[in-house]
């Protein structure tokens, strides 16, 4: 088999390119250069850095494959970046890394993959592709605490039948004794958590460098239109916040809503945050049809597990009830339907329901 | 593997490193010393500037060794810009190489006037353009008198003409790396003041280059030390590089003829048998002034960077000419300023030809282009 592995310069990727080539594949590495600063410099920190692309060179040097980069800087921007500004401007909250799967990942590094005639596409991701006799099937990753499947539920049958992630079947401690085991430089190589483009982690100046709509000033407002006071530019909140809002009303308040258009950034109690539901649009079902109706657990942001919902149709969007109120359903995040370990699918979410 | 990325660098000639190797054992002494082994290598080093002036038409002095292309070319812009009052104006054309564009683009940071002068769509400059680009406050102008992406050769000395009758104060700088080894190159054919070589682009050691200037042009040096070179390059001298470099001009020279007309065939050939499989194919250089080792093609619906993976599984090894710092393939600004459009720019792809190239290449390297972009187009 020829394969393609898409290589960060992580340990992740590092090892499944380690693995697809123990289990005897043809292997071709690459690295997608996805983001460059005004001049054309690589970003200094995050992923996607000059020194993260020497790695994974060097990796696939040290596995004796062939090493290319990809300049992806054109469709990570219209497909990723862009719509990532936009949406944080309507007062949504989105998720760039989804974005980049379904837009570049798994839809143009697919399809390059094809046209250098690999049969298939190897990411370091955690989640488990499989075959059953209805199909390809999509599973979270081994260790729930690396599990990556909430960013994968786009993928559909024609994706999972060309891509797979060999380290998802492992612990992230296994992968790291993989990398030593192997002797590869990116073994013991601290983890990015930042979001590439953005670089450490301030979402704020990057929001602002964008677009000027993020620097437009409007009021702060309480749950029931009480003007509170002024904000600095809608770029620095977002829905469930609780610190830096800059007002104080004497007990806790969160940013429920923000309205864009006149940028009223809008308060409530934590009880106000709480929603019932939420409603659920651009869906896609790993199984090409949707699942049947009825008891699901629904993920709704990366960082918190799954929890019990009832999943309803409605006609090409879908609508999930919680069996227990959810706070900060933040509209933009990605709605991620499991059963067990199983993805059946997913899609953003438009609207809390209340 | 068929290598067709000469143009990016080539091997060294037969007998290069022959006469380099002795500066790394026996005659290792820094040039700059007063013994014995010091005397052998300054000798060496004098006797390797007085073999590169002459080969150029110049006289020993007027050559500064260099580590390579891209210093000569920043002491040329930056050293002529900086001299004097340090506001010394520069105009450099728009398909210059980054290490004359980024220079301009230093000293423009510390308050000189800097002038970029756009190409036609072969990316010819036009002696009118320069002209009026230049004035009293213009230190130094920069064309290339070949592009080291298309190919096309520029008008050298009308350039210069134009560039003098504007202001007859200024120093005219040409960057040769890519021309020198097909196109017969002395500063009073082209009438330049200062022009940049690199050894390594015709069969010299990487690490190595020069800068002509002529008598009577003032730079201020970039790199400041013990003040070698006259001034105006310190830094201990890389003796095995120069009479590696010298040996590598004069092999050059005397092989021109022979590479021309090698070469010529050679892509003549290659370029008649992809056009018979991919009749939309454009060469990105007018016919009547291109190198002739370099063959820089837009093959329609094919992105460069998929292509050269191509190349590279069948055994051909191309370039897109145009690479950031981690290698992937990026839009030129040559192509930029030539009026093509970016996923035009992404479709194009340079081949070049260099001294180990016989006839019969051509015919292989269509052959394998076919090959590897078969049922893929």
């Amino acid at each position: 088999m020829k394969t393609l592995v898409a290589m960060s310069g992580g340990v992740d990727s590092s090892v499944a390119a380690a693995l697809m080539v123990e289990a005897g594949h043809e292997v071709i590495g690459a690295t997608l250069k996805l983001w460059q600063g005004p001049n054309g410099e690589a970003p200094s920190a995050g992923c996607c850095t000059v020194s993260d692309a020497e790695d994974a060179r060097r990796v696939a040097a040290q596995l004796d494959i062939p090493y290319y980069v990809f300049d992806y800087t054109d469709d990570f921007r219209s497909g990723v970046v862009d719509p990532f500004v936009e949406s944080y401007m309507s007062g949504q909250t989105p998720n760039p890394c989804v974005e980049c799967n379904r837009t570049v990942k798994f839809s143009r590094l697919l399809d390059q993959a094809g046209a250098l005639g690999c049969d298939l596409l190897v990411t370091g991701h955690y989640a488990q592709v499989r075959e059953d006799p209805a199909g390809w099937k999509l599973l979270r990753g081994v260790d729930p605490g690396k599990d990556q499947s909430y960013v994968l539920y786009m993928l559909g049958q024609s994706e999972l039948a060309r891509v797979r992630f060999p380290i998802g079947a492992m612990t992230k401690t296994e992968t790291r004794s993989v990398a030593a085991r192997c002797g590869l430089r990116t073994a013991t190589k601290k983890e990015s958590q930042d979001i590439c483009f953005v670089g450490v982690g301030d979402y704020r100046s990057f929001l602002d460098s964008q677009t000027e709509k993020a620097r437009a000033t409007g009021p702060i407002v309480d749950h029931d239109g009480t003007y509170l006071g002024d904000h600095d530019g809608v770029s620095g909140f977002t829905v469930g916040q609780r610190k830096g809002l800059g007002v104080s009303v004497g007990e806790a308040r969160y940013v429920t809503s923000i309205d864009s258009g006149s940028a009223t950034v809008v308060l409530g109690r934590h009880e106000d945050l709480l929603a019932s539901g939420a409603r659920l649009e651009s869906v896609s079902w790993v199984r090409n049809q949707p699942p049947s109706p009825g008891r699901v657990e629904v993920k709704i942001r990366y960082n918190s597990p799954p929890v019990p919902a009832v999943l309803e149709p409605d006609g090409p969007a879908c609508i999930v009830w919680f069996e227990d109120r959810q706070p900060s359903v933040a509209p933009g995040q990605a709605g991620v339907i499991y059963r067990g370990d199983e993805v059946l699918g997913g899609g953003t979410i438009v609207r809390a329901l209340h | 593997m068929l290598y067709l990325d000469h143009a990016a660098t080539t091997p060294m000639r037969p007998g290069v490193w022959e006469v380099m190797e002795p500066f790394a054992w026996n005659s290792f002494g820094n040039s700059s010393g007063s013994h014995g082994t010091a005397r052998r290598a300054k000798n060496a080093l004098e006797e390797a500037r007085e073999r590169a002036a002459e080969l150029l038409g110049a006289r020993p002095h007027e050559i500064v060794f260099t580590s390579g292309g891209t210093e000569a070319d920043n002491l040329a812009v930056a050293g002529a810009a900086l001299a004097g009052d340090g506001r010394g104006g520069v105009v450099a054309s728009a398909v210059e190489h980054e290490a004359i564009l980024e220079s301009a683009r230093f000293v423009e940071r510390l308050g000189c006037p800097v002038t970029i002068v756009g190409v036609d769509q072969w990316g010819l400059v036009d002696p009118d353009a320069i002209s009026a680009a230049v004035d009293g406050r213009t230190a130094v102008v920069s064309v290339m008198t070949a592009n080291n992406e298309t190919g096309v050769i520029e008008p050298i000395a009308k350039l210069a003409d134009a560039a003098r009758a504007a202001n007859p104060a200024v120093a005219v700088h040409t960057d040769a790396v890519q021309a020198f080894i097909s196109e017969e190159v002395t500063v009073d054919l082209l009438r330049v003041d200062m022009l940049s070589l690199a050894a390594h682009k015709f069969g010299g050691p990487r690490g190595v280059g020069l800068l002509y200037v002529r008598d009577g042009v003032r730079l201020e040096p970039v790199l400041h030390g013990g003040g070698q070179e006259l001034g105006r390059r310190s830094g201990t001298h890389n003796v095995m590089g120069a009479v590696g470099m010298a040996t590598a001009m004069e092999a050059t020279v005397a092989d021109r003829v022979r590479f021309r007309e090698t070469v010529a065939n050679a892509r003549e050939d290659f370029e008649a048998r992809i056009k018979e499989t991919f009749a939309d194919i454009q060469i990105n250089a007018p016919r009547d002034a291109r190198l002739v080792q370099h063959t820089h093609v837009r093959i329609p619906d094919v992105r460069n960077e998929t292509a050269l993976v191509k190349f590279d599984q069948v055994g051909i090894a191309a370039s897109a000419a145009s690479a950031c710092q981690s290698g992937a393939a990026t839009v030129s600004h040559v192509l930029t300023a030539m009026g093509m459009p970016p996923d035009h720019a992404r479709q194009c792809l340079r081949f070049s030809f260099g001294w180990p190239t016989e006839v019969e290449d051509g015919a292989s390297a269509a052959a394998l282009v076919v090959k590897a972009l078969e049922g893929f187009r």
